[in-house]
């Protein structure tokens, strides 16, 4: 009785008329925050922050392209975790979380390519080189891609659903080959600044409004995602009776 | 077993079978995939020795750097410690450049002897310093363009 009791939270998320209420309660928390967070982080780290000894003002992308790409991998590992709960569990909630990140994390991919590319141009003397961390970053655009056109691509949404989730799952393993391609290989890519043992080889005054930022980032994403979560929810179940309650509270 | 825990047998299978295929793939291609050759692995003709051209990295030695007044040509010689390749370069350095910065050449032997480059890229290293903190020993080319710059204004050229 205890152990049921203990995961009674998680058995809610299965339902989706629980979810689309809860991320709806929680959506304007993630945004005001986030939209605060992001002003602070971006005004001091414009502003505020030190130019680089070696890179000037330039550096500043950092304060973009480092969230981006942080978030571009969390993103996916989080949709994988998704898709495994949907293939296992047979979970509706994880299926539809699962689609409602694609897009986001492919968002994220593209922001941190196009700001890699934007200041490689200056800083390295090219736009792009088929180096293997910008390759790999590159396989998990199309791999979110692949995953929306492929779960998008049957007439059953169910079909769609566990085809595309054998896809997200299997493609997990880019995740550590694009974190460790920096060692791994001879790279133009500087390796990791932050995400080392030892202390980070960033200044503090550089530092802060980075990780302000990044949890900037972050929220910005779940907040997002709760409302592609919901969309997605009432798309999903629009022959469910809740969602006909729900759209009955709005014309009424 | 229960037709839950087969599942999930089958989603840990699925993703340690490509996992181990892409290991085993990119142990083999190890080699083919190599970005740049260093100048130890030129002198000792590893190389293509055909008009083919390939990536030469390593560092700008200290000392090497010349600039031809009035155009944009630039010569330096590229270390890894044992053996020095001469590069000459015409065009646009990317800021980053400076003597002891790790650069990668695209671009073959000439006639002369010297590696004739078409493209410089410059290799980033993973610290990001205040200008106040880092004595700034080397000069890159955003400062160098920074100092002629105020220098030409005649300005503060000792700021870093």
């Amino acid at each position: 009785m205890m152990a049921d009791r203990r995961w009674r939270w998680f058995h809610r998320l299965g339902s989706p008329p629980h979810v689309y209420s809860l991320a709806g309660r929680l959506a304007p928390w993630l945004g005001w925050i986030a939209l605060i967070l992001l002003l602070a982080g971006v005004v001091w780290g414009l502003v505020f922050a030190p130019p680089d000894y070696e890179q000037g003002d330039g550096f500043r992308i950092i304060y973009v392209h480092v969230p981006s790409a942080w978030l571009s991998l969390f993103v996916y590992t989080a949709m994988a975790v998704a898709c495994a709960v949907g293939l296992i569990w047979r979970m509706k909630v994880a299926f539809a979380a699962a689609i409602a990140m694609a897009p986001l994390g492919a968002m994220f991919t593209f922001l941190s390519l196009a700001t890699g590319s934007i200041w490689g141009q200056p800083m390295w003397g090219t736009w792009w080189a088929w180096d293997p961390r910008l390759t790999s970053q590159l396989i998990l655009l199309f791999l979110y891609l692949g995953f929306i056109a492929l779960n998008r691509a049957f007439p059953e949404q169910q079909t769609g659903d566990r085809a595309s989730a054998l896809l997200g799952v299997v493609g997990v393993v880019n995740v550590p080959i694009i974190h460790f391609s920096v060692d791994w290989w001879h790279s133009l890519h500087q390796p990791a600044t932050i995400a080392q043992f030892g202390p980070p080889a960033i200044d503090t005054a550089m530092l802060i409004p980075l990780l302000i930022t990044a949890v900037g980032f972050k929220l910005y994403f779940l907040w997002l995602l709760c409302l592609q979560l919901r969309s997605e929810l009432l798309y999903r179940e629009r022959r469910a009776s809740w969602v006909k309650a729900e759209a009955g509270k709005i014309s009424t | 077993m229960t037709p839950r825990r087969k599942r999930l047998f089958m989603v840990l299978g699925a993703v340690a079978g490509v996992g181990l295929a892409l290991a085993l793939a990119l142990q083999a291609f190890q080699d083919n995939v190599l970005y740049y050759y260093s100048p130890t692995q030129v002198a000792e003709g590893a190389v293509p020795d055909d008009d083919r051209r390939f990536r030469v990295g390593g560092l700008v030695a200290v000392g090497t750097v010349e600039r031809a007044p009035g155009d944009m040509t630039v010569s330096f010689e590229l270390t890894d410690g044992r053996e020095n390749i001469e590069v000459t370069y015409s065009g646009i350095l990317p800021n980053l450049f400076r003597e002891e910065q790790g650069v990668i050449a695209h671009g073959n032997f000439g006639a002369d002897g010297r590696f004739e480059a078409d493209e410089i890229l410059a290799k980033h290293d993973e610290n990001y310093m205040a200008p106040e903190v880092k004595d700034s020993l080397h000069e890159t080319e955003w400062q160098r363009q920074q100092r002629e710059e105020s220098e030409g204004q005649g300005g503060y050229g000792e700021e870093y």
